[in-house]
C-alpha cells in the first residue's frame, strides 16, 4: 500500500511540549507518539488539556516550547499556506458538531469540497449523499442543522470532515452527552471510518469504557504530562495507582476527593482554640 | 487613592488593548479583500441581510423624520413669510445632517446589532473554529464580505432616507400645510448644492458606513463565546458605534463647514 517507511513512521509526535494559559500550565514537558492507521485515545480529567492537545495539533493555538510534527511536518513553524494544505488532509469533529447554521445539512457536508474544489455539481452531489449515506444521515440532507438531536448533529459533523477523504481525524469528545443507541452508532461509526478509509484517528475522551473498547492505544495524561500510555488491555492489566483510579473511575485514591488543604482535625480544633482565646 | 491610579491606568491598557486589536483585526480585513471580487456572491448574500433587510425601518423612519422636518420648518418659516422656503429647508437638513447620522445610529441598532450577535454566536459554537480547521480562512470567508456589505450599504441606505424624507416632507408641506408644490422642489432645487450638500453627506454616510461595520464586525470576533459575552458585545456595539458617529459627524462637520 504504502511506502513502508512512512507506514512505520508515527503520525503525530510530540516532544516536550509545554503550553500555558495565562499562568496555568496546561502541559509540562509532554512527549507522545501517535501511530499511523490506528484508534488512539488521550484520556485524562476534565480540565487536563485534551481539547487544548488536538487545538495545538491542529496549528490553531502555538506551543510555548517543544515540537509538534503531524506527518512529518512541525506545525508551529508552517506558514499559512502550507498550514491550511496540512489541514486539508486533516478532519476535526467538534465536540458540538460545529456545524454552519445557516447552511442546511447538504451544503455543510458540500461546505469542504465547494471551498478546496472545482467539482461539477452532479459530481459534487453523488460524493455529499455517499458520505451522508456512510453516517446513515442521506435522508435528513434538506434539514437544517438546528433541527438536528446532538448525536446527528454529531454525524454530519463525521460526513463533513470525511467529505476531503483526509488522512488523519481528530474527534473531540465524540460520546459526551449521548443516550445509549446513538452511542453505539458513533462508536460503530468511529470504528469503521477507521478501518474503511484506512486514516489515523485521534480521540480525546474521558468516557472510560467507548473509548477502552474502540481504541488500539489509550494514552493517560495528568497534570500536564503522560502518565501511562498503551494498548487498553496492558494498560488494564499495568494500571498504576493513579490509571486504576481513573480507569475504574474510583472516588477516591492517588486523586483526593477532598479538595487539598488543612487536615479537618487541624481546621476544627483550629477554630476551637481560636474560640478559647 | 493609589487604587484610583491603578485602576485608570489598567482601564486605559485595557482600552489601548482592545484598540490595538481591533486595528489588526481591520488590517487582517482589509488584506483579505480580494475574495469580493473573487467570489462576488458572498457579498451580495450580506448586501441582501445588512442592507434590504434594514429598509423598512430606514424608509418608515426617513418618511417620519421628513415630516417632522416639515412641520417643524413651517411654524419657523411662515412667521417670516418665508413657508415657500420648506423645500430647501427639508432637503438641507436631510441631505448634510439627518440622512447619513441618524440612517448609521438606526443602521447600527438595526444591522450593526446584528452582525455582531451572528459572528459572537458563530464564535461560541465554533463554527469559526471548524473553518480554520477546515481550511478556510474565516477573515475571507466571513468578515471581509460583511465588512464590505455594510460599508457599500450605508450609503445607499442614507440616500433612500434622504430621498423618503423629502417626499414625507412634501407630503406634510405641500399636502397639509399647503405650501406650493412647485415652490417647494424649486426652493430645494436652488439652496442645494452638489459638492457642498450632497457630496458632503455622502462622504459622511461612507465614513460612517466604514466605522460602524467595523466596530459590528470586531466586537462580534472579539465576544467572549458565552451567552453573557454575546450580549455584552452587541450592546457594546450599539453603544460604542453611536458614539462614534456623533463624534465623527461633529468633526467632519467641522472640517467640511468650519474650514470654510
Amino acid at each position: 500500500m504504502t511506502d513502508p517507511a512512512v507506514e512505520d513512521s508515527p503520525h503525530i509526535v510530540i516532544e516536550n511540549l509545554r503550553f500555558r494559559r495565562g499562568r496555568k500550565v496546561i502541559f509540562d514537558d509532554l512527549s507522545m507518539r501517535i501511530p499511523r492507521g490506528q484508534v488512539t485515545t488521550v484520556m485524562g480529567p476534565s480540565g487536563s488539556g485534551k481539547t487544548t492537545l488536538l487545538r495545538l495539533v491542529g496549528g490553531q493555538l502555538r506551543p510555548d516550547k517543544g515540537r509538534i510534527w503531524v506527518d512529518g511536518q512541525e506545525v508551529a513553524r508552517l506558514s499559512t499556506r502550507r498550514l491550511y494544505a496540512l489541514r486539508k488532509r486533516m478532519g476535526m469533529l467538534f465536540q458540538s458538531g460545529a456545524l454552519l447554521t445557516d447552511l442546511s445539512v447538504f451544503e455543510n457536508v458540500a461546505f469542504p469540497l465547494r471551498e478546496h474544489t472545482d467539482l461539477p455539481e452532479d459530481v459534487l452531489h453523488a460524493l455529499v449523499l455517499l458520505k451522508l449515506e456512510a453516517v446513515g444521515l442521506r435522508a435528513a440532507r434538506d434539514l437544517d442543522p438546528a433541527s438536528l438531536s446532538g448525536g446527528m448533529a454529531r454525524r454530519v459533523a463525521l460526513a463533513r470532515a470525511i467529505a476531503l477523504d483526509p488522512d488523519l481525524i481528530l474527534y473531540d469528545e465524540p460520546f459526551t452527552g449521548l443516550d445509549p443507541i446513538t452511542m453505539g452508532q458513533i462508536v460503530s461509526l468511529i470504528r469503521r471510518t477507521n478501518q474503511s478509509l484506512g486514516l489515523t484517528s485521534v480521540l480525546v475522551s474521558h468516557d472510560v469504557t467507548e473509548a477502552m473498547a474502540i481504541s488500539d492505544q489509550v494514552v493517560l495524561i495528568a497534570d500536564g504530562r503522560v502518565v501511562d500510555a498503551g494498548p487498553p488491555d496492558e494498560l488494564e492489566a499495568r494500571a498504576s495507582d493513579w490509571s486504576a483510579q481513573f480507569l475504574q473511575g474510583r472516588p477516591d485514591g492517588p486523586v483526593p476527593f477532598h479538595y487539598p488543604g488543612a487536615s479537618y482535625r487541624d481546621d476544627l480544633l483550629g477554630q476551637a482554640e481560636r474560640r478559647d482565646d | 487613592m493609589t487604587d484610583a491610579i491603578a485602576s485608570l491606568g489598567r482601564t486605559t491598557i485595557n482600552a489601548l488593548v482592545v484598540f490595538g486589536r481591533a486595528f489588526v483585526f481591520l488590517i487582517r480585513v482589509l488584506a483579505s479583500l480580494d475574495i469580493v471580487i473573487r467570489r462576488f456572491g458572498l457579498t451580495l448574500a450580506q448586501v441582501y441581510s445588512v442592507g434590504v433587510r434594514s429598509l423598512l425601518i430606514i424608509i418608515v423612519s426617513g418618511l417620519f423624520v421628513g415630516m417632522v422636518l416639515a412641520y417643524q420648518g413651517y411654524i419657523t418659516l411662515v412667521n417670516f413669510g418665508a413657508a415657500e422656503a420648506l423645500g430647501g429647508v427639508v432637503a438641507l437638513s436631510l441631505v448634510r445632517e439627518l440622512g447619513p447620522v441618524v440612517t448609521a445610529l438606526l443602521f447600527a441598532g438595526r444591522a450593526g446589532s446584528a452582525l455582531t450577535a451572528e459572528l459572537g454566536l458563530m464564535k461560541t459554537t465554533e463554527q469559526l473554529s471548524a473553518m480554520e480547521m477546515m481550511a478556510v480562512n474565516p477573515y475571507r470567508r466571513i468578515f471581509a464580505p460583511r465588512f464590505v456589505a455594510g460599508f457599500l450599504s450605508m450609503p445607499l441606505l442614507a440616500a433612500i432616507f434622504s430621498a423618503v424624507g423629502v417626499m414625507g416632507g412634501y407630503i406634510v408641506g405641500v399636502g397639509l400645510l399647503g405650501v406650493d408644490s412647485g415652490a417647494y422642489f424649486s426652493q430645494m432645487q436652488s439652496v442645494t448644492d452638489w459638492n457642498e450638500d450632497v457630496l458632503s453627506g455622502v462622504i459622511k454616510s461612507i465614513v460612517f458606513g466604514f466605522v460602524v461595520t467595523w466596530i459590528a464586525v470586531f466586537q462580534g470576533f472579539n465576544a467572549q463565546p458565552t451567552s453573557e459575552g454575546i450580549s455584552r458585545a452587541t450592546t457594546q456595539t450599539v453603544v460604542v458605534s453611536s458614539l462614534a458617529v456623533l463624534g465623527l459627524d461633529f468633526i467632519l462637520t467641522g472640517l467640511m463647514f468650519g474650514a470654510g
